[in-house]
């Protein structure tokens, strides 16, 4: 299944683990942020009584 | 209907809140498809060997750094005309991602570069430019955070987009511009002799459609975060005063 690279195995594997690790770090922390400034925004509506925006 | 209509931010949520989960999984499809075709099943090339399976992550990631300081550039000159809150925050929400993309085009770049051109890194026209380019959106993010009044910082940013900008477009044409370096030509084109081989050339436009989908989440998702950070820091102001 996995292809055989020959001797630019590293070059390619190197490639695909630093794009795929940043990509999902970033849409990772792009959630974890959404999420946590949901919360603080539904606990200062939830004090004051207001709707979402 | 108007496209100004957007520019309520109310209207903005309720609108990005419905599109998300379809432009999400559309987004996830098209790259699980393309990287995966790209990968597991093109062949190698006569001079590139395995290596041009980069192409995959590569071309559209620096197509998307520099696509991504022209939706900022816009949006930039939207909020300068017509002071359009959501057009600042689009703006300010988008930089990170380019930034992410503009490292990921240099990094594949590099190790791309390695074994064919001998070097990690070269001073060409392209790669300088592109440079550039990430340290502007570096600069970028860091005006955003260094400004305390929002409407400032939105004002600063913009005037700073318009100057990004130039290299933005040198990190797109540097190759046609300075007849020099070593880095290629487009490998997309609508010059068949220039455009890749059909055999790699379809997957590369699934990985873009990927990447552009990618890229349409990462700014619905962040923007909505900036809108909601507007709203806090709005009540917060408002319960201090009352």
């Amino acid at each position: 299944m996995i292809p055989d690279l020959g001797k630019y195995a590293g070059a390619v594997a190197w490639s695909y683990v630093a794009s795929l690790g940043l990509i999902l770090g970033f849409v990772a922390l792009s959630l974890w942020q959404a999420r946590r400034m949901k919360q603080a925004l539904d606990e200062v509506e939830k004090r004051q009584g207001k709707s979402d925006a | 209907m108007s496209i100004w209509e957007y520019a309520n931010p109310k209207k903005f949520m309720q609108t990005s809140g419905l599109l998300l989960p379809w432009v999400t999984g559309l987004a996830v499809t098209a790259m699980l498809v393309g990287l995966i075709w790209g990968f597991f099943f093109t062949p190698d090339a006569d001079r590139f060997g395995s290596t041009v399976k980069i192409i995959y992550l590569h071309v559209p990631a620096a197509m998307m750094s520099i696509s991504a300081w022209t939706m900022m550039l816009v949006t930039s000159l939207i909020w300068l005309i017509r002071r359009h809150h959501v057009s600042a925050l689009a703006a300010k929400a988008a930089a990170p991602i380019g930034l992410m993309f503009t490292v990921i085009g240099l990094v594949t770049g590099a190790i791309w570069g390695q074994p064919m051109w001998g070097t990690w890194w070269a001073w060409d026209p392209r790669l300088t430019a592109f440079l550039i380019l990430a340290l502007f959106y570096l600069g970028y993010i860091a005006l955003w955070a260094a400004v305390e009044n929002p409407d400032t910082a939105a004002d600063l940013t913009s005037v700073l987009a318009i100057v990004g900008s130039v290299f933005a477009f040198l990190s797109r044409y540097a190759v046609l511009f300075w007849n020099q370096g070593l880095h290629q030509g487009a490998s997309l084109s609508l010059d068949e002799k220039e455009n890749v081989s059909d055999v790699y050339w379809l997957p590369l436009v699934v990985c873009i459609a990927g990447f552009v989908l990618l890229f349409v989440t990462l700014v619905l998702i962040r923007t909505r975060t900036e809108i909601r950070s507007r709203r806090m820091q709005a009540l917060i102001a408002r319960e201090r005063l009352a």
